[in-house]
C-alpha cells in the first residue's frame, strides 16, 4: 500500500495505514496499549481513558487518535502507568469490586488490568460504594450494575452488531450509568444468545449469564495463567 | 393534580410533528413536553421514542442528562434558587430558609398540591444581582427575606410568576420584559460593544467583499474567541470555508455557564442584533445557509426577547432569501434552547445538544470546522465574538488590532462580582492590571480574585500586578472578587461541587476524579488533613487534568491548584501534623456516628457521660 506510513510507539518504529488509530496500529504490531472500553469489533469510545498515551507531548486517547507520520507516541512511561494505575483504581472505587466473591474474577479484564498495572497496594481514595438493586428478572441473565464501570461495551455491542438497543445510558456525571431498555432486563428483547451477552463483551462481572457460574473453576481462567495483553503481544513473536 | 399520562396524548404527538418527528430535535421536543406536563412521564419517553423512531432508552437518556428536563412531577410552578458561591455570600441560606417555611417544602421537593417545587440550580447569569432565583421562565434578582416571603405567598395564591416581574407583564415588549426582570448592569461602555453601534454596517461593508476577504480581515484584526480558549477566529472560519461540503453551519455560543460570567447576557439583551449581524457575516463568510443560536436554559427569559430580534430581522431583509438584496445571499437561524447543563459550553457538547443527544463532547479529532453539527462544517463560536467580528468589519481590522496588547487584541467584556461596590459589566481593552479592574469595581478589599471561573485562577494580592490577556491572566470574562472575610476552602470545594454536578460523565478521571478531589478538600475542611494530603491533591488534579477527555476535566483542578500555588499557608492552617505517628484522617467520633444513630444510643466507652 502507498499511502501506508510509520510513526513510533516508545522509540519501536509500527506501520499504520491512513485512517488507523494509534491503538490499532499498535495492536497489528504486537504493541499492547492497556483499554477497558474499547473492544476489537466495536465502535471506538474513549471513556475508560486507560489507553491514555502521550502523542507529540499531547495527552490522547490512543483508541480513538488517529496515527500520523512520524507521530512520537509514549505509552509505557512510568508517569503514564502511574496514571493509567489511577484511572483504574478510580474505577475499582466508584464501584464494588470485591473479587474474592465475584463470579467474573480471574476472567475479569479489570482485575487483570490490576494486576498487570501493579495495584497490588492499598489505594488513597474512598470508596464510593454504590447500592443499587441487582436485576435478576430475564430467565438467563442477571445485571449487577454494582460492578459496572460504565465502558459501554455492551450498548455498542446490542446497538451495532445485535441491532437491538438493550442497553444505554443514563444519567449524567457520576450519576451516569447503564440502563435497559424497559422496567427491567426482562421486559427487553435480551437474549443470552446476543452478542452483548457473550463473555466478551462485559469486561465485569456485571452482565452473569445464569447457570455457568463456576463452570470453569478458579485457576484455571483466562487471566490465572496470562496477563491481560498478552494474547496481542503474542502476535509479534 | 396532573392528569394521568398517555402513551398516545395527543398534545405530545402534536409537539413532535410541529419539530418534523426529527430526532435530532429532541430536547425541543422534551422541553415542551416538560413546559406542558411539568415532567417527562414514563409514557411520554415511550411515546415519543416511537414517534421519532429512537429507542425508550436512548429518549430516556437525554432526558435524564439535562438538570431542567425531570423524570418524576414537578409543581406547576418550579423555584430555582441560584446557589452559586456568590448567592451564598449574598444571603442565600436566609431566602432559602424562608421559601422552605412558606411553602412548606425544602430543597428538590414538590408541594403536596402540586403548586410549587423547589430547587437550587448553579450559577444562572445574575452575580452582579444575587441573589437570584428563576421562577419558571422569568428571573428574579436581589432576593431578601421579605421578598421572598412576598413572592412565596403570591404564588401560593395563584398569581402568575410573570406577574412577580411587572404589573402590567403581557403590555410590555420582550425586551421590556428582560429589562424588568434584570438590570442591565452595564458599568462601563467601550469603544467596540457597549457604546454607539451603526445597525448593519459591518453587514452592509462585508457584502461588499469577496468571502475570503472577511475572513481576511477577520484574522487581521487579531480576535480571538471570546469564550475562554481564545483560538483565533478568523482561522476558524477558514477551516471550515476550505472544507468541502453540502451544507455549512454558523452557531453561536451563548451558554456561558461559567460561574460569575453574565457579560453574554448584557450582549444578548443590548445587543442582539449586533451579535446576529456578526452570525451572518460569518455566515457569508464561510459560505453557511444555516445557523442556530444555542441559549442557556438560564436565560429561557431572553428567549422572547430574541426571536422578536429574529423575526423583525426577517422582516427587514437582514434574513432569510437574498438578503439586503443580494441575489444567492441567504441565512437563516433558529434557537435551540438549553436545559440547565453547563458541559453544552464546549462546543462538541454543544452540536451534540443541537442534534438532539445528551450534551457530551465529541471526539476530536475530526474538529468541528471539519465535521460538526450533523457531520456538516461548522463554526462555533461566542456571542461576544460574533458581536466583535460585526464591529471589526465595519470598522476594519486596523482600528481594533490597534486596541489592547500584543497577542490579545480589541476589548473584553469583564463581568465582576463578588465583594465589591460596583458589580457589573466592564468593557475595557485587554492588557489592564488587575488592580486597575479592580478599583474600577470598588473592590479596594480584595484578598482572592477568581479569575475566568472556577475553571480560571484563583490569585491573590501578590498577583494583582498582573495583567488580564491571554498570555498572563486569561479569562472568558468572569472576575470574582472575595474580600478577606471569606473562607477560601468553602470556595474551593464550592467550585469542585460545581464541576462533579456539571461532569457529563462520559471519561473515569473527570466523573469519579472530581469527587475524590471533593471529598479531599472536605477533609482538609474537617481539619484531618496531613501533609501527604497536599501530595495527594496534586496527583490527583495531575491524573484528572492529563487524562479527561474534555476541556471541563482539563481545567477542573484549577481551584485547587490556583490556591495551592497561591494561598499555601490555608491549607498549612489546616493540615494536622503527624509526628505521633497517628492517622490523622482517623477520627472515632465520625467513625461511630453512624453506629451510634443505628443502635439509637450512644458509646460507652466514646461518650464518657453515657450510662445505660
Amino acid at each position: 500500500m502507498s499511502d501506508a506510513f510509520a510513526f513510533t510507539i516508545d522509540g519501536v518504529e509500527v506501520p499504520a495505514r491512513p485512517g488507523q488509530t494509534i491503538m490499532e496500529a499498535a495492536d497489528a504490531a504486537g504493541i499492547y496499549i492497556p483499554r477497558l472500553c474499547d473492544h476489537e469489533g466495536l465502535r471506538h469510545q474513549g471513556g475508560c481513558r486507560v489507553c491514555t498515551v502521550k502523542a507529540g507531548g499531547r495527552s490522547v486517547a490512543a483508541c480513538t487518535q488517529p496515527a500520523a507520520p512520524g507521530l512520537t507516541v509514549d505509552s509505557e512511561t512510568l508517569h503514564i502507568q502511574a496514571m493509567r494505575r489511577d484511572l483504574v483504581e478510580m474505577l475499582f472505587h466508584e464501584g464494588n469490586h470485591l473479587c474474592p466473591i465475584c463470579e467474573a474474577s480471574g476472567n475479569c479484564e479489570l482485575q487483570a488490568m490490576a494486576y498487570r498495572l501493579g495495584m497490588t497496594e492499598p489505594t488513597r481514595f474512598p470508596w464510593l460504594e454504590p447500592c443499587r438493586p441487582v436485576d435478576a428478572s430475564h430467565p438467563d441473565i442477571a445485571l449487577d450494575t454494582n460492578r459496572c464501570i460504565s465502558c459501554g461495551r455492551c450498548i455498542r455491542a446490542s446497538q451495532d452488531v445485535d441491532g437491538k438497543g438493550v442497553f444505554g445510558y443514563v444519567g449524567r456525571g457520576i450519576h451516569r450509568r447503564v440502563a435497559v431498555n424497559g422496567p427491567d432486563l426482562a421486559h427487553t428483547d435480551a437474549a443470552v444468545t446476543d452478542f452483548a451477552m457473550s463473555d466478551e463483551v462485559c469486561p465485569v462481572g456485571c452482565i452473569l449469564r445464569k447457570g455457568v457460574g463456576f463452570s470453569v473453576p478458579i485457576g484455571e481462567r483466562d487471566f490465572d495463567h496470562k496477563l491481560i495483553g498478552q494474547d496481542i503481544e503474542d502476535r509479534h513473536k | 393534580m396532573l392528569d394521568h399520562p398517555r402513551e398516545d396524548d395527543p398534545v405530545i404527538t402534536a409537539i413532535c410533528r410541529d419539530l418534523g418527528n426529527d430526532r435530532h430535535r429532541l430536547l425541543d421536543i422534551l422541553l415542551a413536553i416538560q413546559r406542558k406536563d411539568r415532567w417527562i412521564s414514563p409514557q411520554a419517553l415511550t411515546h415519543v421514542a416511537r414517534l421519532v423512531g429512537l429507542t425508550r432508552i436512548q429518549v430516556e437518556g437525554v432526558a435524564s442528562f439535562y438538570s431542567f428536563l425531570s423524570l418524576e412531577p414537578k409543581g406547576r410552578v418550579t423555584i430555582r434558587l441560584c446557589d452559586d458561591i456568590i448567592d451564598r455570600h449574598a444571603g442565600f441560606a436566609a431566602v432559602l430558609r424562608v421559601f422552605e417555611e412558606e411553602l412548606g417544602i425544602g430543597l428538590g421537593q414538590t408541594s403536596g398540591d402540586g403548586a410549587v417545587s423547589l430547587d437550587a440550580t448553579p450559577c444562572i447569569g445574575l452575580c452582579d444581582q444575587a441573589p437570584a432565583a428563576m421562577v419558571n421562565d422569568v428571573v428574579l434578582t436581589r432576593l431578601t427575606p421579605e421578598r421572598a416571603r412576598e413572592v412565596a405567598r403570591a404564588l401560593k395564591a395563584g398569581q402568575r410568576p410573570e406577574d412577580l416581574i411587572h404589573p402590567d407583564f403581557d403590555r410590555l415588549t420582550p425586551l421590556e420584559r428582560a429589562r424588568a426582570a434584570v438590570e442591565t448592569g452595564i458599568r462601563q461602555a467601550g469603544a467596540v460593544l457597549l457604546g454607539p453601534v451603526p445597525a448593519e454596517a459591518g453587514l452592509r461593508r462585508a457584502m461588499g467583499m469577496e468571502p475570503e476577504q472577511v475572513i481576511d480581515t477577520v484574522i487581521a484584526s487579531g480576535l480571538r474567541g471570546c469564550g475562554g480558549a481564545g483560538f483565533t477566529s478568523g482561522q476558524k472560519w477558514r477551516f471550515a470555508a476550505v472544507t468541502p461540503a453540502d451544507r455549512r453551519f454558523v452557531i453561536c455560543n451563548a451558554d456561558e455557564g461559567e460561574p460569575g460570567t453574565f457579560k453574554d447576557r448584557v450582549l444578548l439583551t443590548e445587543r442582539a442584533d449586533l451579535v446576529i449581524e456578526g452570525m451572518t457575516i460569518a455566515a457569508r463568510a464561510i459560505g453557511a445557509r444555516e445557523g442556530i443560536l444555542y441559549l442557556r436554559g438560564e436565560y429561557v427569559y431572553l428567549r422572547d426577547h430574541l426571536e422578536a430580534v429574529l423575526a423583525a430581522r426577517r422582516n427587514a431583509g437582514l434574513l432569510g432569501h437574498d438578503i439586503l438584496g443580494q441575489a444567492g445571499f441567504d441565512f437563516d437561524l433558529r434557537l435551540q434552547l438549553g436545559a440547565g447543563a453547563y458541559i453544552c459550553g464546549e462546543e462538541g457538547a454543544l452540536i451534540s445538544s443541537c442534534e438532539g443527544l445528551p450534551g457530551e463532547p465529541k471526539t476530536r479529532p475530526p474538529f468541528p470546522v471539519t465535521r460538526g453539527y450533523l457531520g456538516f462544517p461548522t463554526v462555533v463560536n461566542n456571542v461576544e465574538t460574533f458581536a466583535h467580528a460585526a464591529r471589526i468589519l465595519d470598522k476594519g481590522a486596523g482600528w481594533f488590532h490597534a486596541m489592547g496588547t500584543h497577542g490579545s487584541h480589541g476589548t473584553k467584556l469583564f463581568s465582576i462580582s463578588g465583594d465589591c461596590t460596583r458589580p457589573g459589566v466592564y468593557e475595557l481593552p485587554y492588557g489592564l492590571e488587575l488592580r486597575e479592574l479592580l478599583a474600577l469595581a470598588g473592590a479596594e478589599d480584595a484578598a482572592a480574585v477568581q479569575v475566568g471561573g472556577p475553571s480560571g485562577t484563583m490569585v491573590g494580592r501578590d498577583s494583582f500586578h498582573r495583567r488580564l490577556t491571554f498570555d498572563d491572566l486569561a479569562t472568558g470574562g468572569a472576575v470574582i472578587v472575595f474580600s478577606g472575610a471569606r473562607n477560601i476552602l468553602e470556595i474551593v470545594e464550592y467550585y469542585l461541587s460545581f464541576f462533579v454536578h456539571e461532569s457529563c460523565g462520559y471519561c473515569t478521571p473527570c466523573r469519579v476524579g472530581n469527587v475524590f478531589l471533593q471529598k479531599a478538600i472536605q477533609k482538609f475542611r474537617k481539619g484531618h488533613a496531613d501533609a501527604s494530603d497536599i501530595a495527594y491533591l496534586r496527583d490527583l488534579s495531575a491524573t484528572i487534568i492529563e487524562t479527561s477527555r474534555c476541556g471541563l476535566g482539563m481545567t477542573s483542578p484549577n481551584p485547587v491548584l490556583s490556591t495551592l500555588a497561591n494561598f499555601p499557608l490555608v491549607y498549612g492552617a489546616v493540615t494536622r501534623s503527624t509526628e505521633d505517628g497517628m492517622q490523622a484522617s482517623f477520627d472515632i467520633q465520625s467513625a461511630i456516628d453512624r453506629a451510634r444513630g443505628i443502635a439509637k444510643r450512644r458509646s460507652h466507652i466514646y461518650d464518657r457521660d453515657f450510662s445505660a
